[in-house]
């Protein structure tokens, strides 16, 4: 049910922007207002969300670790896995963001007659989503072709090497396809992988469904249901929203208008669901934190300041005669104490 | 707020990345391409308009695939005229200048057919017969 619900709201969705794109004098409302809305609720909600996460105090030091920390000269320290400075901390992050280097450590357990736990190891999930996440990457690049005039050569050669394979005019694109294949992969492993399956929710299946019908759109619209679909029109529209005066031109087709909504609908979704862990993941106390809490004492921000320390030898001297009175073992004799003062 | 350093110089230059496009155009008005109606004067196309602004590239894909794979040279006839089937036996009797009509658009667009791999513009015909 709960996979369903996310198709119905999206079909929702679709319903709204193909026929209400074909109300006369609606075309602004979807190519000009929900845009400018859209990505103006991206910006400000992204930004929302980490000042609020940069607000939140971090009492402990808590970075996770799987190797040797930094210790004595003669043990060697693992600098990835347990990183000691803010250098071994922007290697771990950058490997981390760019290659998702925690995923590829996925493992898979089973139960077997016995009873008898294996782990096995697990790359399929860092794969796909390393796909996923790269072929998106690139699709959004692409489509930056709209928004600039002249178009950059990086752009360009970009696009060049993404219709490397020359099928068909206008050209395929690798990346279309492994966008979908990697949807398709992280969509059906809530399904089938039974502990994933149920600790899935709504709000993870309908961000994938959501890209998946961007997807789709975008591709029936450059390949299949080119009516009323010239890229001279669309880019004019795109250019304009970026240059603040925008027009809407000649008659341009449903699917347009479906796939803007769409994309719009991700903007605006983006700051309030789980897809913030693009920001997120710089903002992680237990990847961005060094493990120094040896060499360096982590301060707890919440601390009052009008609470000093309390060291356990000045809590003797406070109460030193109640102690030896109660028969309480002391490190310094009530005499030796009272010779020193 | 903590950590002020480094997240603050982060939220700018996403703000940044984010908004790059308008501070990449500086506010230019748009320069949509004008493309050159034929020199020759010629009115009617071999379909619409329309039809031909949003679908040429699948029109000259069918074709190639028409006459290079399956050998179907048919002749097509647009106002009495017939034109054998390609790109450079039909379209560019008229569309002559591939420069101040194919290119406006393509370049507008950022798109690079690869049509240009193995055709040659009439101009460049000529010069490659000029020296054969």
């Amino acid at each position: 049910m709960k996979y369903a619900f996310s198709f119905l709201a999206v079909i929702a969705l679709i319903l709204i922007a193909g026929l209400g794109s074909q109300i006369p004098g609606m075309q602004y409302l979807f190519g000009v207002v929900l845009p400018y809305l859209a990505i103006m609720l991206f910006v400000g909600g992204f930004v929302y969300r980490i000042m609020d996460w940069a607000k939140s105090p971090v009492p402990f030091s808590i970075p996770t670790t799987c190797g040797q920390g930094a210790s004595l000269d003669f043990i060697k320290q693992d600098k990835l896995e347990s990183p000691a400075n803010t250098t071994e901390v922007a290697a771990r992050m950058f490997l981390e963001i760019f290659f998702f280097r925690s995923l590829f450590r996925n493992t898979k357990s089973e139960i077997h007659d016995g009873p008898k736990i294996t782990y096995e190891s697990s790359k399929w999930l860092w794969l796909f989503a390393l796909i996923f996440h790269y072929s998106f990457l690139v699709v959004v690049l692409r489509h930056m072709r709209f928004f600039l005039e002249p178009v950059p050569f990086v752009l360009s050669a970009l696009e060049g090497v993404d219709s490397m394979l020359q099928i068909g005019q206008p050209a395929m694109y690798l990346t279309d396809a492994f966008l979908l294949l990697g949807l398709l992969f992280l969509y059906g492993r809530r399904l089938i992988t039974r502990h994933v399956k149920y600790i899935s929710l709504n709000n993870d299946y309908f961000p994938l469904v959501l890209i998946f019908s961007i997807a789709v759109t975008g591709i029936l619209m450059r390949y299949l249901l080119r009516t009323d679909i010239d890229i001279i029109t669309i880019k004019n529209l795109a250019y304009g929203l970026v240059t603040f005066s925008p027009v809407i031109g000649a008659k341009i087709g449903a699917i347009f208008y479906i796939h803007l909504f769409l994309v719009c609908v991700l903007l605006a979704y983006f700051p309030f669901s789980k897809l913030m862990h693009m920001g997120g993941v710089f903002m992680s106390p237990t990847r961005n934190m060094a493990n120094n809490s040896r060499s360096k004492r982590h301060i707890n921000p919440w601390n009052d300041p009008e609470i000093k320390p309390h060291s356990y030898a000045g809590y003797e001297d406070e109460f030193r005669e109640f102690m030896v009175d109660a028969g309480i073992p002391v490190e310094k004799e009530l005499a030796a104490a009272e010779d020193k003062a | 707020m903590y950590n002020k350093g480094t997240i603050i110089p982060g939220l700018v230059i996403f703000v940044l990345l984010v908004t790059s496009p308008i501070w990449f155009n500086g506010f230019k008005a748009a320069t949509p391409p004008k493309p050159e109606l034929p020199p020759g004067g010629e009115k009617k196309c071999v379909m619409p308009k329309e039809y031909m602004r949003d679908n040429h590239m699948k029109l000259l894909n069918d074709w190639r695939d028409n006459v290079l794979r399956d050998e179907e040279r048919v002749l097509v006839t647009v106002e009495g005229k017939t034109y054998r089937k390609g790109l450079q036996m039909a379209c560019m009797q008229c569309h002559s200048n591939k420069e101040k009509f194919c290119d406006t658009c393509h370049t507008y667009a950022d798109v690079n057919p690869y049509c240009w791999d193995c055709h040659l513009t009439p101009k460049e015909a000529a010069s490659k017969e000029d020296t054969h």
